[in-house]
């Protein structure tokens, strides 16, 4: 009988906490913000200002959620999680969506039960070299020395690159972007190598920039994009289609400038984006200008890499595959519709 | 009779020794230049010496620059001039180094309990300071609970949301004062300890509900040095008490499941790194509480940081109990003095002294290892720094950045160095070693 009571008991609490995990939505409208985790730094991604208020990329798509779900842009507590606390910072509930320059792969997608809503900054690794080398390619660094950072996927990447070319390399491996600038810099490693946006923040640094350059080849996929839990569809929706109408709204020309005069555009599909007609806010569980607060809080995709990874900024990472589809890039949003 | 004396009546004047046998001549002669090679030795050293220092000061004041607004003020090739320090860096982040994200308005909370702190430490470990008679039990039964009401302001009690919880207490509350009043009247100081102590902690309780009625800040706005003395503080605090207990637990041999408790303790703990505490406190914890129990990140942080800590500082003290000669228990029992008495009276005294050296250098490794809770999240004072370089302003600052950083846990630990030996100077009565 009481083993009874004891296994009911448990049902019940088991059942009631998938149920607690499948509303995120009524959760962060209820709590009053979104819990965003992001990195503890990274430079243009997420990194505290001087005044502490967080600031970058993946930022970005945090106040751009928080304005599409509760209509204020600063209704998000950061989380900061490092590589090892972020997974389980995100299936703890901890936080409602993980924007942490994390790469979209299969087991993590699947294994891990996360559920990636897109991609939002296509990465790449790369390889930095001194140009008096005379390199060209990456092809030409058989026995060269690299600067790679331990216990990541870049230095699995560089060892099956070499391999698959029958190269070999020296490794030197270093712990952080601080540390590989100064081996680099004092010639202790002829290249190094991580994702070209890390390569970017390196260089900029560097006493010549000019002196270096980073090598056409990229030797892996990094697509970089937000995550939720698995088991919240609806939540993931609104994850997913936060992204895709920033995207959009550039494809469409729609700026924070113009989205006020947007809905009395002729354009149908900026109409239904800007929520004027038809009701697709509805469909997630949101109102009708959910969008237009998205593009209203931070600018549309392209206005938010200007401000914190594009050519003007320290970084000065081209857009390159993060174009539009229109562009000469990948980058591309279903309609709305 | 002649005036001449064969023998002389005064002494004639003490010549001053040769120059080069006293004073500093004789002190560089017998110290810096009593061979040729130790001559040699001393200009290299002092050359080496000589031109560290004046790197240094080269690096920290002359090519330094004071006044940043981004890194390219601080970089050779836009400055166009070699640059040493970039203290303008250290000077737009400093209040993020000291509070991390702490909410700026709020700077005045974690100041006051900076200041009570001092005030409240310097009579204790000053004797020539007056006050010590007040100021440690303030420190050991108000301090605390006042530093959680200023930090975090008032904290949510379950208890306390219904009115049952509300009348439950508050006759508990009444009954432990009456219990202690009748203890106290009856000599009885069981009675009395446990009446008190049930309405000190409701009471405490009530307090932390209350919270001063200041605004909430939550934890994950901790950060920089604030949290890094938080981390300390209570791992210094919780640590020597509970290793003492720790300790004794572990020599009491009368009482074999205590002792084996005490042991196994000890053994887990410190056959187990920090990091991997750190860990279970963060991921393994949540599994075995129920749903919708959950401690905060930074509670997590300072139970695995304590309990660590506890048990090596258990090891240190119980070195310092084996140091005490049986005869001194044995003339504590003469004496008729009961267990706490004698370990308090006679047996505590003696050996926590000996092993000052001991606990202080545990009390440095703690606050150096605070810095591992970066692993997890936790905003430290040296995470702090490297999320700052991680700023697009203040890309490539790290080597200013940790010089700074390393200055500080250098002043701290060097500060805790020096009051340990004044510590041991002004003990040091008994058995000279």
């Amino acid at each position: 009988m009481n083993f009874k009571h004891l296994l009911a008991a448990g049902a019940a609490v088991a059942f009631s906490a998938s149920v607690a995990q499948a509303g995120t939505l009524d959760d962060v409208k209820a709590k009053g913000y979104i819990d965003c985790g992001v990195t503890t730094g990274l430079a243009g991604f997420a990194s505290p200002d001087d005044q502490g208020n967080w600031a970058g990329f993946d930022v970005d798509f945090c106040r751009a959620m928080a304005a599409a779900v509760l209509g204020d842009a600063s209704k998000v507590k950061y989380t900061p999680t490092t590589g090892k606390t972020r997974f389980t910072a995100l299936a703890s509930g901890e936080v409602d969506v993980l924007a942490r320059n994390t790469t979209w792969t299969f087991s993590r997608d699947t294994d891990l039960g996360f559920e990636f809503v897109g991609v939002n900054y296509y990465d790449g690794q790369g390889f930095m070299v001194k140009k008096d080398l005379g390199v060209k390619s990456a092809l030409e660094l058989d026995g060269a020395s690299v600067c790679i950072q331990t216990g990541t996927t870049t230095e699995l990447n560089l060892a099956d690159y070499f391999r698959a070319n029958n190269m070999s390399f020296t490794p030197i491996v270093i712990e952080d972007n601080a540390e590989a600038r100064q081996n680099y810099e004092s010639g202790a490693c002829d290249v190094y190598t991580t994702d070209r946006s890390g390569l970017a923040a390196t260089r900029v640094v560097l006493s010549d920039p000019d002196a270096h350059v980073v090598l056409p080849e990229i030797v892996s996929k990094e697509p970089l994009g937000p995550l939720v839990r698995h088991g919240d569809n609806q939540w993931g929706d609104i994850a997913r289609w936060t992204l895709n109408a920033l995207i959009t709204a550039e494809e469409l020309g729609v700026t924070q400038g113009n989205i006020g005069e947007m809905a009395s555009s002729n354009n149908p599909e900026i109409r239904r984006l800007v929520g004027a007609e038809g009701d697709l806010g509805a469909m997630i569980g949101l109102d009708a200008e959910w969008a237009m607060r998205a593009v209203a809080a931070g600018g549309n995709y392209s206005e938010i890499y200007e401000r914190n990874i594009g050519p003007n900024t320290p970084l000065q990472l081209a857009r390159g595959v993060n174009a539009l589809w229109t562009q000469g890039g990948i980058l591309y949003s279903p309609p709305f519709r | 009779m002649s005036d001449i004396a064969y023998v002389k009546t005064e002494l004639s004047p003490t010549l001053p020794p040769p120059p080069n046998a006293a004073g500093p001549m004789k002190w560089l002669k017998d110290n810096l230049f009593s061979t040729w090679y130790e001559a040699i030795g001393t200009v290299v050293a002092s050359a080496i010496l000589i031109y560290l220092f004046m790197s240094i000061v080269d690096w920290a004041f002359v090519t330094s620059v004071w006044e940043a607004s981004s890194f390219e003020d601080c970089l050779e090739r836009y400055t166009g001039h070699p640059v040493g320090a970039c203290w303008g860096f250290v000077d737009a982040r400093f209040n993020q180094f000291m509070f991390g994200p702490y909410p700026t308005d709020s700077y005045w909370r974690p100041i006051i309990v900076g200041i009570l702190l001092v005030a409240g430490l310097l009579p204790i470990m000053f004797e020539q300071i007056p006050g010590r008679k007040i100021a440690a039990p303030l420190m050991l039964g108000i301090f605390p609970w006042l530093s959680v009401a200023l930090l975090h302001g008032p904290i949510e009690m379950t208890t306390l949301d219904s009115g049952l919880g509300i009348g439950v207490t508050a006759l508990l509350f009444v009954l432990g004062i009456a219990l202690g009043l009748y203890g106290r009247k009856n000599f009885n100081p069981g009675q009395t300890m446990i009446g008190f102590g049930v309405a000190y902690c409701i009471g405490v309780m009530y307090f932390l509900a209350w919270g001063l009625g200041l605004e909430t800040i939550a934890t994950n706005k901790y950060g920089g040095f604030m949290l890094t003395l938080i981390l300390s503080a209570v791992g210094i605090g919780v640590s020597l008490p509970l290793g003492i207990v720790l300790a004794l637990g572990r020599r009491a041999s009368n009482m074999p499941l205590i002792q084996m408790l005490c042991i196994g303790f000890i053994e887990l703990v410190r056959a187990v790194p920090l990091i991997t505490i750190l860990f279970m406190a963060q991921f393994m914890l949540p599994l075995f509480l129920p749903e919708g129990v959950d401690f905060d990140n930074l509670v997590r942080a300072l139970v695995g940081v304590s309990l660590f800590s506890s048990a090596y500082m258990a090891e240190v003290v119980r070195g310092g109990l084996q140091a005490i000669p049986k005869g001194q228990f044995e003339a504590a029992d003469a004496l008729g003095l009961n267990y706490s008495m004698s370990m308090r009276l006679i047996i505590l005294p003696q050996a926590l002294k000996i092993v000052i050296p001991n606990i202080v250098s545990t009390f440095i490794g703690l606050f150096k290892d605070t810095t591992l809770v970066s692993i997890i999240g936790l905003l430290d004072l040296l995470l702090t720094m490297k999320q700052a370089i991680t700023s697009t302003k203040w890309l490539g600052m790290e080597h200013t950045g940790y010089i700074f950083v390393g200055l500080i846990y250098l002043v701290c630990c060097f500060g805790m160095s020096r009051y340990s030996i004044y510590l041991e100077k002004k003990l040091h009565t008994g058995h000279k070693r």
